[in-house]
């Protein structure tokens, strides 16, 4: 029987694999990606994976990524890849690297944190990456995040 | 190593730092009570106080005055600025000009370090929110070296561990000294998990529970919160709980001869007025040491020595 790709290779663009299971609708919020777009793209979900046991994959055309996304991307799926694709060639694969901190990034969940009041202040958070999961903590009010991370991005 | 440093948070602090501030509210005790001294002449300390304090306040106050200091003052928010609605940055950047140091209390956490950024003078956290108060913690690590140990040291701290910030600052520094930590609470105000983490991480030795009499044997010092209405959201929640917890005479059967009982006041009913006469009671010692570590405080960061 032929085999069949799940998902058809793309000519130019950005394939974001080993994202981690069930996150590659957030991977498409944070690339601004929701609703109607013109974006072509493909999402496959809970694939079987030589690393982990599944991952999600996001593949969009005609679209590089910027830092500050990569950084994003980093935040929920820490072991994701990000491979640019030029003429159907992978030209550069580079692992996402979970930075030491993030500004502008996430927003505070604290309701009573200084980073969310009409004040000139930016969100600024450490990341402590000496567990498993990550946390974040934000450098106002101390408060961390660990769960559900991507409910807190800006 | 403090000229020019806001304190903001006890986790900026090192163990060496906190011993350094220490010393230095031992040398500067006789200045607190019985003479003055002139080290802070012609400095101007600002409070900018947005939230209601007694202590805080007037031993801010005190500390700068016993140290030949002047202090100005924001009285309250309705008479000034941030009635018509000026952001807290402009305020510190403003104050900042006019005086040499700002002390800073805030409802909103995160506050201090937020006016830390914006000013050229040392900000001194009094309180930010539900956050932090390290001068309070600074003071409270104080009475402890000079009336019980920091060494070896078994606490117990009851109450309100959920909202309280004296508590969370407290045993963060705590946690620097080895403490062995005893925390008792009713189920609804236990301490927050991150800080429960914290402790864990640092190899920190923590016993949890909802009952007085499980700890008061063995603790070295009794640390009693008092139950915090103004930071229950619901009030119908704060009268489950209210009065759980009560130190009477009767509370010290079986406890150490030496045991010690602080509070960071203002109490209301966690600690029975008989207590105030007996040997073991030290809160209001404790809020008398809150000038000397002040004045600790206010020298080392305006660069001045004794």
């Amino acid at each position: 029987m032929k085999r069949e790709l799940r998902v058809h290779p793309i000519r130019n663009g950005t394939v974001i694999d080993h994202i981690a299971p069930g996150q590659a609708l957030n991977v498409l919020k944070i690339l601004g990606i929701v609703g109607t777009s013109d974006a072509v793209v493909s999402a496959v979900m809970n694939v079987q994976s030589k690393k982990a046991h599944t991952k999600d994959i996001v593949k969009v055309e005609d679209r590089e990524l910027k830092p500050h996304e990569v950084d994003k991307i980093a935040l929920i799926a820490p072991l994701a890849t990000i491979n640019i694709i030029r003429d159907y060639k992978v030209t550069k694969k580079d692992k996402v690297i979970l930075p030491d901190a993030v500004v502008g990034v996430v927003r505070c969940a604290n309701p009573n944190c200084i980073s969310n009041t009409h004040e000139p202040v930016i969100s600024k958070f450490t990341i402590d990456k000496s567990q498993s999961q990550i946390r974040l903590r934000c450098i106002y009010c101390e408060r961390t995040i660990s769960e559900n991370i991507a409910e807190h991005l800006l | 190593m403090f000229a020019k440093k806001h304190i903001i948070s006890m986790r900026d602090f090192s163990r060496a730092e906190i011993d350094h501030i220490l010393q230095r509210a031992e040398a500067l005790e006789t200045f607190a009570s019985e003479r003055s001294t002139d080290i802070l002449a012609g400095k101007i300390l600002a409070m900018l106080f947005y939230e209601p304090s007694t202590r805080t306040r007037l031993s801010f106050e005190t500390a700068m005055k016993r140290l030949g200091g002047e202090t100005i003052s924001m009285v309250s928010t309705e008479a000034s600025s941030a009635a018509k609605g000026e952001m807290l940055a402009d305020t510190i950047r403003v104050v900042g000009e006019y005086a040499d140091v700002i002390v800073l209390r805030h409802p909103k956490e995160g506050s201090t370090r937020m006016s830390a950024e914006m000013s050229d003078v040392p900000i001194i956290n009094a309180g930010d929110g539900a956050g932090h108060h390290p001068t309070q913690t600074l003071l409270d690590l104080y009475t402890i070296k000079r009336e019980s140990n920091l060494r070896n040291l078994n606490i117990a701290l009851i109450g309100d561990l959920k909202y309280g910030r004296t508590v969370h600052s407290l045993v963060y520094a705590l946690s620097l000294y080895g403490a062995k930590i005893s925390l008792v609470s009713p189920e609804q105000l236990c301490i927050p998990s991150d800080i429960k983490e914290d402790l864990t991480k640092s190899g920190i030795d923590v016993y949890e529970t909802t009952k007085l009499e499980d700890v008061m044997e063995d603790a070295d010092v009794v640390y009693v919160t008092r139950i915090q209405k103004e930071r229950f959201p619901d009030l119908s929640e704060y009268q489950k709980v209210a009065g759980s917890y009560r130190i009477s005479l009767k509370s010290l059967k079986n406890c150490k001869e030496d045991m010690i009982i602080m509070h960071p006041l203002p109490r209301v009913d966690e600690i029975d007025t008989e207590m105030d006469s007996t040997k073991h009671a030290k809160y209001f010692k404790q809020a008398f040491y809150g000038v000397p570590v002040r004045m600790a405080v206010l020298s080392l960061v305006l660069g001045c020595d004794v």
